[in-house]
């Protein structure tokens, strides 16, 4: 498994060739609380990096997720419709929201673990 | 961040920290809204078993003196006066255009009138109530006092007493003298426990001590009440909406209803006689994407309200809501479209409460 790749906006990303697999972080899955609804983007939908293409509902709020990478949605984690908890119970994991192929050079904003981690404590 | 410095605290508000809990702003004050277990987790545990709520940073007061509860009676169309020892009432503070200025609860008890108000009205209510008073009735704040609401099913074997739903008495627990209700706000069996503020924390550690009483945030306070169909001031009430728009006309008295001799009573009364140009109803939309509050409410491309306060309910497992909609839309099962990010979300007006109430009657 290739090392996961992190936004300040809480997206994570982990590279399959040129095929994205995003979901939103453990950090944000905590601040978030209970997952109850998650509103998917349409698959073939072209999208910018940092554009807002999902919404996650928790009990309390509704939060955007955004495009870390431009490209095309070529998935979308169907089973989250029937079961929004695995964005709390795995969220790099089983939790995945989309898969966007990049078109083109990722963005060089993108964090590492220890960046990401670092960007977490400062928040608090 | 800055402005954290001027929120007030509540007596709790250590405790709240051990806990591990989350604080927001709420009404000036700064309030616990999750615990660790997290929202859905308080939420289900006070329809299980027990949650222990603090919500002292609502308002109490004492009214005393001959005609106190006729003094009162100008401001609400409650029936203050018919209110028994050992007994209290939900109630609406109105002004002259019938608007609802706060939704209180009054308790006699025996040598006084005790009043609880919310948080973010009582700036409003105190001065509003003070005004009206003859010279031998007296409002007396009592911000010493801590509030804590102990909500579930498991109450009434952890805390006996003789109460029943919307009794109230001085009682004693785990040594420390109270003042009690069996009333709440989550649509469960339970008590409301106004305490001496220094004494909050030592009555909340034993409640917590209890078997099965779990601490519980502002976030599962909010999901409860929601499915018990209760409404939150400054969401689904607000000065300009009326005891009759608000589908809150049982809490008027049938004597205050014949005398009117109320504020506002003009408007409540014509809009009995004619109806409500809107209505508060109860509102289910189709799958499980909530809809909030503010949301647009359509009927056929043409705007006949909006929601006041809507979220995911963890007893229903389903998205619930309350709003106000244009009268002809008002009955139940009438489809709406709720217009959530630019898409209509369909979703039909619910009989409330969303989830039974299991008051002790």
């Amino acid at each position: 498994m290739t090392e996961l790749k992190f936004t300040k906006d809480h997206e994570w990303l982990r590279m399959e060739g040129q095929v994205a697999v995003i979901g939103i972080t453990d950090h944000a899955q905590t601040a978030l609380g209970d997952v109850v609804f998650v509103d998917l983007p349409e698959v073939g939908r072209e999208v910018t990096a940092g554009e807002a293409i999902a919404v996650v509902e928790s009990v309390k709020a509704a939060s955007d997720v955004y495009a870390p990478i431009t490209g095309r949605v070529v998935e979308v984690n169907e089973a989250l419709t029937d079961d929004p908890s695995k964005v709390n119970a795995e969220p790099t994991g089983a939790g995945w929201f989309f898969k966007i192929e990049a078109s083109g050079a990722l963005p060089d904003d993108l964090l590492d673990a220890d960046a990401y981690n670092a960007f977490v404590d400062s928040l608090a | 961040m800055a402005d954290s410095d001027t929120l007030l605290e509540t007596p709790l508000a250590a405790l709240h920290k051990e806990l591990g809990v989350r604080m927001v702003p709420f009404a000036g004050y700064s309030m616990p809204v999750q615990y660790p277990a997290g929202i859905m987790a308080e939420h289900l545990h006070c329809r299980s078993a027990a949650a222990l709520f603090d919500v002292s940073h609502m308002g109490q007061a004492e009214l005393v003196g001959e005609g106190a509860a006729a003094a009162l009676e100008q401001l609400t169309p409650a029936d203050v006066q018919a209110l028994k020892p050992g007994r209290q009432r939900y109630g609406l503070l109105l002004n002259e255009a019938g608007g609802i200025v706060d939704d209180f609860m009054v308790a006699n008890l025996g040598d006084r009138l005790f009043l609880v108000v919310n948080a973010s009205r009582k700036q409003v209510d105190l001065p509003l109530i003070e005004s009206v008073l003859p010279s031998g009735v007296k409002l007396r704040p009592l911000p010493d006092r801590a509030l804590l609401a102990l909500q579930g099913p498991a109450v009434a074997s952890l805390v006996p007493t003789d109460l029943t739903f919307m009794g109230i008495a001085p009682i004693t627990i785990a040594g420390i003298e109270v003042i009690a209700s069996r009333s709440g706000y989550t649509g469960e069996d339970g008590l409301e426990i106004s305490v001496p503020a220094e004494q909050a924390e030592a009555l909340a550690r034993a409640l917590l001590a209890m078997p099965g009483v779990m601490p519980a945030g502002l976030g599962a306070r909010d999901s409860l009440r929601l499915e018990a169909g209760l409404c939150l001031y400054g969401n689904d009430l607000d000065e300009t909406t009326t005891p009759v728009e608000a589908n809150l006309v049982w809490s008027m008295g049938k004597r205050r209803r014949m005398a009117w001799d109320f504020r506002g009573a003009e408007r409540v009364r014509e809009q009995l006689d004619n109806g409500a140009p809107r209505l508060r109803v109860g509102l289910r939309p189709e799958g499980r994407q909530p809809a909030r509050a503010h949301t647009q409410i359509r009927a056929g491309g043409e705007v006949v309200g909006e929601i006041t306060s809507g979220g995911f309910g963890p007893s229903v497992g389903a998205p619930v809501a309350m709003g106000y909609v244009a009268r002809p839309h008002a009955a139940d099962g009438t489809a709406l479209d709720l217009i959530v990010r630019d898409k209509a979300l369909p979703a039909r007006v619910a009989p409330m409460p969303f989830q039974p109430h299991r008051y002790a009657r």
